[in-house]
C-alpha cells in the first residue's frame, strides 16, 4: 500500500481518511463536540445487529435470530485535497460494545469527554481505550453549572496516566474543539512515533 | 447535505436501538458485498455519470451513483440513503463489481498514518 492519495487498484486520486472517535458517559456532549467542529450538519448512520436467540434448535430450519439496530453520530472535516477527517460519536449504551470495537479499529486517536459533575461516567471509555491501546485524550465539558476544577485535580481523579493530556472544553464551541483535536493529533502523534522509525 | 435527515424523523432519531423488519430484503438476503471490505470511512467515488435503471440496476444503487459523483465516506452514503450500513455495503459491492465504482480502504487497522498525515491535519485544524 502506497501512501500517496491514489488507490493502488484504481490509479484514482481519493483522500484519505482518517477516523477519531468521541466518547464519554450519556449527555456529556459528544453530539455537540461533533457538530461544532464538523464541516456536515452531524450524519447518523445505523449498524444492524444480529444476534442468535437462546434455545434456538439448529435442526428446525428456522432462524430465530433478533435484529437491532445501533446508530452512530458522525461528522466531517476535510483537511486538503489529501486528507479527511472523520469523527464518531460513540453510542451511549454500554451493550453495544462490540460497535465500539469496530468503531475505534483503525481509529488513530479518542477523545473522552468528562463532566465534573459526573465523572465516574467517564471511566468506562477511558478503561476501554486503555486496554486497547488506543490514543487517547480527556477533555472536561465545562457546563456553566458544574464545579471548577484545575485540570490537575481531574486528572487525580480520574486517576489518569501521566502522559494522558487532560485539558478543558466547551463542547459548543467550533474553536474549543480544534484545540481538543489538535491536543489529540498531537499525542496520537507521539504515540505513532516509535513505530514510524 | 443531511438529506437523509428530512424522511423518517421517528424511525431514524429514535433511541440508539430499535427493531428492524427483515432488513436485508432490499438485497435479497445478501448480508456480504460481492466485492469489497467497505470500512465505514473507506471513501467511494462514481467511475461514470448517473445510469439509467434500466441498467439492471435497483433505484438505490442509482441514488449511490447521483451521491458518489463526488468522494463519499460509506457511512455518508448509508447516512443519505436512511439505510443500516450492511445493506449499503452489499448495494456499493454490487457497484464495485460492475466498476461503476472505485472505493479507497483506509490504512489497515495495523499502521497509524504517517507523521506528514498528523502534521497534515494539525496545521489544517489550526487554519480552520
Ligand atoms: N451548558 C452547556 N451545555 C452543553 C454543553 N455541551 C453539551 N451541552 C448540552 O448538553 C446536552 C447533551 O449534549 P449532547 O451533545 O447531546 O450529549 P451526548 O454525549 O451526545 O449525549 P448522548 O448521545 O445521549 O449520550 C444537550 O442539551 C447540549 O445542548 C456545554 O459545553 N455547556
Ligand atoms: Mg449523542
Amino acid at each position: 500500500m502506497g501512501s500517496g492519495p491514489s488507490d493502488v487498484s484504481s490509479g484514482t486520486a481519493l483522500p484519505m481518511a482518517i477516523k477519531v472517535l468521541i466518547a464519554g458517559g450519556f449527555g456529556v456532549g459528544k453530539t455537540t463536540l461533533v457538530g461544532a467542529v464538523s464541516e456536515i450538519r452531524p450524519m447518523r448512520t445505523e449498524e444492524i445487529i444480529t444476534e442468535a436467540s437462546v434455545g434456538v434448535d439448529d435442526t428446525s430450519g428456522v432462524e430465530a435470530k433478533t435484529t437491532t439496530t445501533v446508530a452512530m453520530d458522525f461528522g466531517r472535516i476535510t483537511i486538503n485535497d489529501e486528507v479527511v477527517l472523520y469523527l464518531f460519536g460513540t453510542p451511549g449504551q454500554d451493550r453495544f460494545w462490540f460497535v465500539w470495537d469496530e468503531l475505534s479499529m483503525g481509529a488513530v486517536g479518542a477523545v473522552v469527554l468528562a463532566d465534573t459533575r459526573r465523572l465516574a461516567a467517564s471511566f468506562p471509555s477511558i478503561d476501554y481505550f486503555e486496554r486497547r491501546g488506543t490514543p487517547f485524550i480527556v477533555a472536561v465539558n465545562c457546563f456553566d453549572d458544574a464545579p471548577r476544577y484545575s485540570a490537575d485535580d481531574v486528572k487525580l481523579a480520574l486517576n489518569l496516566d501521566p502522559d494522558v493530556p487532560l485539558m478543558l472544553c466547551d463542547a459548543r464551541l467550533p474553536t474549543s474543539g480544534r484545540e481538543v483535536l489538535i491536543t489529540l493529533m498531537e499525542h496520537a502523534m507521539k504515540k505513532a512515533e516509535p513505530a514510524l522509525s | 447535505m443531511a438529506s437523509a435527515d428530512d424522511r423518517n424523523e421517528d424511525v431514524w432519531h429514535d433511541e440508539d436501538a430499535g427493531p428492524v423488519v427483515r432488513p436485508y430484503a432490499m438485497t435479497r438476503g445478501r448480508t456480504q458485498p460481492a466485492r469489497g471490505e467497505f470500512d465505514l470511512i473507506s471513501l467511494v467515488v462514481a467511475t461514470r455519470s448517473v445510469p439509467s435503471v434500466a441498467a439492471g440496476l435497483q433505484p438505490e444503487h442509482v441514488t449511490i451513483m447521483r451521491l458518489c459523483q463526488r468522494p463519499l465516506s460509506v457511512a455518508e452514503v448509508a447516512a443519505h440513503l436512511n439505510l443500516p450500513l450492511g445493506i449499503v455495503r452489499v448495494l456499493l459491492g454490487d457497484l464495485l463489481d460492475k466498476g461503476y465504482i472505485l472505493a479507497r480502504e483506509p490504512q489497515p487497522a495495523s499502521h497509524m498514518p504517517p507523521e506528514r498525515i498528523f502534521k497534515a491535519v494539525i496545521n489544517g485544524l489550526r487554519s480552520l
